[in-house]
């Protein structure tokens, strides 16, 4: 390919760091430009709402360390946002007025967090936590004794709500469902992590959402739907994400919950790709199109993407996976079905220590596991499978996974 | 190190295929792992984000970290696939009368 090429990459998350150097590494020569609105380079999201917020900030995790940037000659704008997109001229303009011409585009521009138009929302020391910034503004907050009100039972607010306990804070959740991480688990999941959580004293409240909160400048109180005040020191809200399209939307490109793309990330417009978290992909083992938030999804969707942006088309093809630990636990979930026959456990739903497969058939299409990292490697590759599988020996301890695996 | 030595850590039979094993020398945490009926010897410690290797997914000489899915070359720690770049550092093995030895 001609050196004079130009690929430019909009978002330096973890997707926009994985693109870069997979580029590099698929040979290409050409300019590369990496545009992100943070002031960092690129970096991995899970340890914001763990270790860093446990006081261990070495487990901030780069993409890769600053000196790979610039011996692999990648122009990096940071603090820079992206203002437009002009897919039939090429180019795109960043806030500072600049225009830059491209060949080809990556749109890896994440999510932005759901805000909760609530009265009061706008005080002091409450928080959304998507950015290391977020979460260095968070830390600061935590300590001893502190008051801590966590709006959303999900991934990111029981993570929030478990380090703040082990930093000694008194911590609240506020969800509005009638279980923890209802979106993402199954019911026995989600009452294995409401224990989990009253064991070490968190304070669940489900079915309850907060409808304002009070203070002079700075939040004092959260009020419940039911009109309860919780006195608060901090309130960390975490109610999702939205993907962050606007500049697709405002480029015409197909959007429909997120950026629509192939399997190998190309969008509606020629030369234009889109990875990660904004993405509405299709997934061949499916056949149907879906938009994660996932670790997994940001990092191999964009390495996707990148390889076939420089002409080793390879499509993103991977088996839907992610987890979370809070306290000594650790969640993991993979294959996200539709729909299920029934559920086979092994293990002890009531121990904390069990996986649970969801079952279509004599097949395992989905799979979620407590302390169970092991077993839940072999359930990942069962999903992947076509092996007929039996409900009893899936269940029976004695026999081992690797076995089913064969 | 240059100061490492010999140090028995396990008998060999602890160590069955696919199923690594930590093992401490002094405040170093080392896997050790069978394959096909020789033992190795790694840090246990992934060299992208804090987890332990004997956590994960072992399949004839590569294993595959519990975090992220970065595999590594047990015997010689070489880096496989992304997220991992830096090699694990692997150890020397001898065995003694069935007593796992590691040069660490």
């Amino acid at each position: 390919m001609p050196v004079s090429e130009t690929y430019v990459v909009v978002g330096a998350g973890h997707a926009g760091g994985r693109a870069v150097e997979a580029m590099r590494n698929a040979g290409f020569t050409g300019k590369i430009i990496l545009i992100g609105d943070e002031p960092h380079l690129p970096y991995e999201r899970p340890p914001l709402s763990k270790e860093l917020l446990q006081g261990k900030p070495e487990a901030h995790t780069p993409v890769r360390d600053d000196a790979f940037y610039a011996e692999n000659d990648i122009d990096c704008r940071l603090g820079r946002r992206a203002t437009a997109l002009d897919p039939a001229r090429k180019t795109v303009t960043l806030d500072d007025g600049s225009h830059i011409a491209f060949d080809k585009l990556l749109l890896t521009t994440g999510g932005a967090v759901r805000r909760l138009p609530v009265p009061g929302a706008d005080l002091a020391n409450i928080h959304y936590l998507r950015t290391l910034d977020d979460s260095r503004a968070i830390d600061a907050g935590l300590a001893d004794g502190k008051r801590i009100v966590v709006v959303g039972g999900g991934f990111i607010g029981l993570e929030v709500a478990a380090s703040a306990r082990q930093r000694g804070c008194a911590v609240t959740v506020l969800e509005m469902a009638d279980r923890l991480m209802g979106r993402a688990v199954l019911s026995e999941i989600s009452e294995a992590f409401r224990r989990l959580h009253a064991e070490h004293g968190v304070d669940i409240r489900l079915n309850t959402g907060v409808a304002s909160f009070d203070g002079d400048g700075s939040v004092t109180h959260a009020v419940t739907g039911d009109d309860e005040k919780l006195p608060t020191d901090m309130a960390v809200i975490g109610v999702g994400i939205v993907p962050e399209t606007a500049l697709a939307v405002d480029a015409g490109l197909t959007v429909e919950n997120g950026i629509v793309v192939d399997e190998f990330g190309r969008t509606s417009a020629p030369d234009i790709y889109a990875a990660g978290d904004v993405t509405n992909h299709l997934n061949p083992l499916y056949s149907r199109r879906i938009r994660l938030e996932s670790w997994q999804n940001a990092q191999n969707q964009a390495i996707a993407a990148a390889k076939t942006m420089c002409g080793e088309a390879q499509a993103y093809s991977e088996v839907p996976w992610m987890w979370s630990d809070q306290f000594d636990a650790n969640l993991q979930v993979a294959g996200l079905p539709e729909i299920w026959d029934r559920v086979v456990f092994r293990g002890d739903t009531g121990a904390a220590d069990f996986i649970g497969f969801q079952m279509a058939g004599d097949r395992v299409v989905g799979a979620m596991s407590v302390n169970r990292p092991r077993d839940m490697r072999i359930a990942r590759r069962l999903i992947g499978g076509d092996k007929p599988l039996d409900d009893a020996a899936l269940a029976d301890e004695a026999v081992s996974m690797r076995d089913l695996m064969r | 190190m240059t100061d490492a030595t010999w140090h028995s850590v396990a008998a060999k039979d602890d160590v069955a295929p696919d199923e690594p094993i930590k093992v401490e020398v002094g405040d170093t945490e080392i896997a050790l792992y069978n394959v096909d009926g020789e033992i190795f010897a790694t840090s246990n410690i992934c060299t992208h984000a804090f987890a332990s290797m004997v956590h994960g997914f072992q399949e004839g000489e590569e294993i595959e970290c519990p975090l992220h899915d970065g595999r590594f070359n047990i015997k010689t720690g070489e880096a496989l696939c992304p997220p991992v770049t830096e090699p694990l550092q692997t150890f020397e093995v001898k065995v003694e009368d069935g007593k796992v030895l590691v040069k660490a």
